[in-house]
């Protein structure tokens, strides 16, 4: 794929850290309006993979140096102790809690348990994602 | 509590062995395991004052309670006489396992990790009150006795061995879990106690002999009874401790536990005293004739086991005759209980003791056929001073344990001709006859072992090694076994007061309320004129005559089929065979033929369930308006479908499945489903970047493509699938039969889960266990393509085990 | 709405079915992924297509004529895992091609002794 791919990256530049900052929106407003980890992991990879198409795979590992096999399992471990952590409270499993607080910045705004399971869903979906793209572009 | 969390004690201390043995692999590793039985049996001692007295100990750990499943330890007299058993006999094997296994050649780890797997699972077997963990322990006894047999694992005779007595242990285990889950519906409990205390009413039951068949399979393959026996003499193949241990003192008399625990229960049955009685004599009949074939040290004591196991058996049938006699206590029926437990004592100590000495001959001089040894006697006196007094006791010679309790079962065997009914006043006759053979055939063997070992002509040109006396540390367990035979003679009335009494009570209690009211006293001599006297001195010198010529008639074995063991090997054969044979009538190794299966059995099945529900309906009302939108999509979805179906490129087919995705998105938008919009739009968009990158790599492939041919057969298939998915759409729509859980949702959705899309919340709090294992199923995907690309297995085919 | 949707079901399942019975891999994969979309729609239909507004519930006011949240809930699980299936099998296939050179399923029966 040696073409001259100008147009491309340079669109990429842009749209990428477009497509990033909407899968952000998109995974912390997921409790209350549509969104969340799976389509925020998707997103995500989706604009890692576009960086890659532009750029080619050997560049994009050097600009975003993430083991992504690491990333699931990082992922996995946080949603099952998040789901865990509710027997430490001697509630039964995967009972979620979630309160109000007054932060800086933001304002009122609601912390919930659940957010963390979602972030472990976030992390596994884009880690497996980029872990199958990876591992099939790479191999010779 | 505390005494089942004692059953549970070796298992975890085996939880160190693999860090002990690889971290201070200069101690040999049995001196730790040591410790465990030897504190057991210190403590189970401390019980015997109060169990000797007829009380007992009850201790409950809830296992499952929703299903009333718990760990109940109850030890009463022959709860406490098998733990002693265990853990003392456990400590002795222990320690002369630590001579016997080299510390630095053996793989004691895996060695010893089993065996107190198997002390576990032995203690729950005799203390389970609850009869589903008792055959939880039970089946746990085999699965350590299939380790422990097959621990030389390199060997084929080893691993034959052990899946043999695996084969056949579970088969009565599960023959067994039967018996006991009838006996929890006639019952309405799996409490052993509850169901003795029920045991008059459960007579009339129609289960009640169903039950007790069963459950006599489990005993019967367990303790090694005739026809079950074959896997014993196999399982000699398991090193010497092993053997000592499991297929001597202790796993082999699990089943006699279990008729004796159960005796209470069944004693009311005709059926249960003719079986065990018979089969039992049978048993100790056949076992002693062919402990005479054996070549094999091991396999003579293996033999020897079968017999003794087949008497204590029978005694067992004759304890339960005592439950028809009304003066059961006065006749001499009431031996037959004491007599069981008393030999069930004797026979692990001299068996123990030879086992011990089988093992030491054949480390010291490396071989243990029979025909090669010969003359050890000065060389190993010691072994032979051991050896003798374990034989001499098995023959039943005084002094020594076995000659008390050999009267004893004579005298029991007699007795049964006294008895009249089932028809014993018939076939009584016989039961004293075939005991009388079988003792004279004990007496040959047991000389045969002892004397073709230690005495005549030394082959010092036939051994592999050159034979010496053991290490100290070797002898001490066989010594102290050997000394126990001898004492056991000069107090049996001090080891029935306090072991044997409290466990015959728990065996007859329709006969004693408690270990004092057992009335029995042993004693050497008991006059000049009674026939166990007479039988006695007829077997010693038949015996001693048969003995001295042995070596004349001792051919004769040759011309004996083996029946038996080759039944076993056809069977296996067979049906390995068999099942290979049957799966190829199927398995044809397209998956093309195995898809077929499934969807013929999808649309069998779904459309079945419809005619016999009768459950087609579509209601017409209650459906949302068609618009224009709707039908240019679908028209589009269906236009992609078509060019799949029909497209000769795979490029092509790619791009209208891409199409279809993307129609299946709009349509998402359209029911007002915004989440799976937009994942399904994203998803869409990385697959086919994913088929270009496979593509990518791949273009030869697309260039020239075979055109895909139709065939009836799968069309038919297809339509049939398509026809049954929209009669089963159509009825889910019509008829609902359940209120939608949604409502649930939607009033809780923001007060209680404090979020506000329902459908995320549903996955990450309400279904959040979907979620988990998604995501666990995502990583797993991604492991398998990672080993799929990474590993090239095939490129390295030198190392292929099998080329 | 939800009749005409029941027939593109079974349409689906149809062709799906049908591309799993032939003979090339690549086929064999396209019908899979028809055959999750056929799955996906399925379980919407079930649910009803009716609802007004999607099922999210703004700062606490409840609307009452929702789409049914539960299939949605359970089609996003199922979209992802089929992905993850997809590819899956498109790894197998392109790897069954490096070391076997074709992707055709009679050529990759297998002999007996290969067991």
């Amino acid at each position: 794929m040696k073409t001259n791919d100008v147009m491309l990256q340079t669109v990429t530049k842009v749209v990428t850290f477009i497509i990033l900052m909407f899968a952000v929106h998109i995974f912390f407003a997921g409790h209350y309006t549509p969104g969340g980890g799976f389509v925020g992991g998707l997103l995500t990879a989706s604009a890692i993979v576009l960086l890659m198409l532009a750029f080619g795979i050997q560049t994009v590992k050097k600009i975003v140096p993430v083991n992504y096999v690491v990333m699931t399992s990082v992922g996995l471990l946080l949603a099952i102790a998040t789901a865990a952590a509710s027997i430490l409270f001697d509630v039964p499993f995967f009972t979620h809690a979630y309160d109000y607080f007054d932060l800086p910045l933001f304002g009122k705004t609601s912390l919930h348990s659940a957010m963390l399971f979602d972030a472990g869903v976030y992390l596994v979906v884009v880690g497996v994602t980029m872990t199958i793209i990876q591992t099939i572009g790479e191999d010779e | 509590m505390s005494l089942v969390l004692l059953i549970f004690l070796p298992i975890i201390a085996a939880l160190f062995i693999p860090l002990l043995f690889k971290k201070v692999g200069q101690i040999h590793t049995g001196w730790f395991v040591l410790l465990v039985p030897a504190a057991l049996f210190i403590y189970y001692s401390t019980l015997l004052p109060s169990i000797a007295e007829g009380g007992n100990r009850v201790s409950e750990l809830q296992w499952i309670p929703s299903l009333d499943i718990a760990f109940i330890a109850y030890i009463d007299g022959l709860s406490l006489l098998f733990s002693l058993l265990i853990t003392g006999i456990g400590a002795l094997v222990v320690l002369y396992s630590i001579f016997y296994l080299d510390k630095y050649r053996e793989q004691l780890h895996n060695f010893y990790v089993y065996l107190l797997m198997f002390m576990t699972a032995m203690l729950g077997v005799v203390q389970s009150d609850h009869l589903i963990s008792l055959y939880l322990f039970w089946e746990l006894t085999s699965i350590s006795s299939f380790l422990l047999i097959g621990y030389w694992y390199t060997r084929d005779r080893s691993r034959f061995g052990a899946l043999k007595s695996m084969m056949i242990t579970v088969f009565g285990g599960l023959m067994m879990l039967g018996g006991f889950v009838l006996l929890g519906i006639m019952g309405n409990t799996y409490s052993i106690r509850e169901l003795i205390s029920q045991a008059p009413e459960l007579v009339s039951h129609d289960f009640f002999v169903w039950a007790l068949v069963l459950i006599l399979l489990g005993a019967f393959t367990k303790s090694a009874q005739f026809p079950f026996y074959i896997w014993l003499p196999d399982a000699m193949e398991a090193p010497t401790p092993v053997s000592a241990y499991l297929h001597s003192a202790t796993m082999v008399k699990a089943g006699l536990y279990l008729v004796a625990r159960f005796t209470p229960i069944f004693a009311a049955s005709g059926t249960w005293v003719w079986l065990v009685t018979g089969i039992g004599l049978f048993t100790m009949l056949w076992g002693s004739f062919f402990a005479l074939k054996q070549k094999d040290l091991k396999g003579i004591l293996a033999f020897s086991t079968v017999s003794q196991l087949g008497l204590i058996m029978s005694l067992l049938g004759v304890s339960a005759a005592g439950f028809h006699v009304e003066n059961a206590t006065e006749i001499a029926l009431n031996y037959a209980g004491f007599a069981a437990i008393f030999h069930l004592i004797n026979h692990a100590v001299f068996k123990g003791s030879l086992f011990m000495i089988a093992g030491i001959v054949d480390h010291e001089t490396g071989t243990r056929d029979i025909r090669k040894l010969g003359g050890l006697m000065s060389l190993m006196p010691i072994s032979f001073t051991v050896a003798m007094i374990g034989a001499f006791s098995m023959a039943g010679l005084p002094p020594f344990g076995g000659f008390l309790s050999k009267e004893m079962f004579l005298t029991g065997m007699v007795a049964l001709t006294e008895f009249d009914l089932f028809s014993m006043d018939v076939w009584g006759i016989m039961f004293p006859v075939i005991a009388w053979i079988g003792s004279v055939f004990t007496f040959i063997y047991s000389f045969y072992f002892v004397f073709h070992t230690f005495a005549g002509k030394h082959k010092p040109e036939e051994l592999p090694k050159p034979a010496h006396e053991a290490p100290k540390g070797m002898l001490i367990s066989p010594v102290f076994l050997a000394i126990l035979a001898v004492v056991i003679f000069f107090i049996p009335n001090i080891v029935g007061e306090w072991l044997v009494k409290p466990a015959v009570a728990a065996i007859q209690p329709f006969m004693y309320d408690s270990p004092q009211a057992v009335d029995v006293h042993v004693a050497a001599w008991h006059g000049y004129i009674t026939t166990e006297l007479w039988m006695t001195i007829a077997i010693f010198t038949v015996g001693g005559l048969m003995f001295w010529t042995l070596r004349k008639w001792q051919h004769l074995y040759d011309r004996f089929p083996n029946t038996l063991n080759s039944l076993y090997d056809n069977l296996m054969f067979l049906s390995d065979t068999g099942a290979n044979r049957f799966s190829r009538t199927y398995m044809t190794g397209f998956i093309r033929s195995y898809l077929v299966y499934m969807f013929s059995f999808l649309v069998i099945i779904v459309l079945g369930t419809f005619v016999l529900n009768d459950a087609f309906a579509i209601d017409m009302n209650n459906t949302a308006p068609v618009g224009l939108y709707e039908i240019v999509i679908m028209l589009a979805l269906v236009g992609s479908t078509v060019t799949i179906l029909f497209s000769k490129s795979r490029l092509t087919a790619i791009i209208a499945l891409g199409a279809v995705g993307y129609s299946v998105a709009l349509f998402f938008v359209i029911f007002r489903a915004p989440d799976l919009a937009l994942t399904q739009l994203v998803i869409e968009t990385i697959s086919v970047a994913l088929f270009l990158l496979a593509f990518y790599h791949l273009p030869q492939i697309s260039r020239k493509e075979e055109r895909m041919r139709f065939r009836f057969g799968n069309a038919l298939i297809a339509f049939g699938v398509g026809v049954t998915m929209t009669l089963v759409a159509l009825a889910a729509h019509s008829g609902k039969a359940l209120p939608s859980i949604s409502e649930f949702y939607k009033e809780t959705v923001y007060k209680e889960a404090g979020g506000g899309n329902i459908v995320n919340v549903i996955l990450v709090d309400y279904r959040g266990f979907d979620t988990l294992f998604e995501i666990g199923v995502l990583g797993i995907a991604g492991i398998g393509i990672i080993t799929l690309i990474k590993l090239r297995l095939t490129k390295k085919e030198g190392q292929h085990e099998n080329k | 709405m939800e009749i005409i949707m029941s027939v593109v079901i079974g349409f689906l399942f149809m062709a799906a079915v049908y591309l799993m019975l032939s003979k090339s891999l690549i086929r064999i994969i396209i019908g899979t992924g028809l055959l999750s979309h056929g799955a996906h729609l399925l379980l919407l239909t079930m649910g009803g297509l009716g609802g007004e507004s999607p099922p999210v519930v703004a700062d606490g006011v409840s609307v009452s004529d929702y789409a049914d949240p539960l299939p949605q809930a359970l089609i996003l699980t199922a979209i992802v895992i089929s992905f993850a299936v997809t590819s899956f099998f498109l790894v197998v296939a392109y790897r069954a091609y490096q070391e076997l050179g074709t992707d055709n399923m009679e050529l990759l029966k297998g002999t007996e002794d290969h067991e």
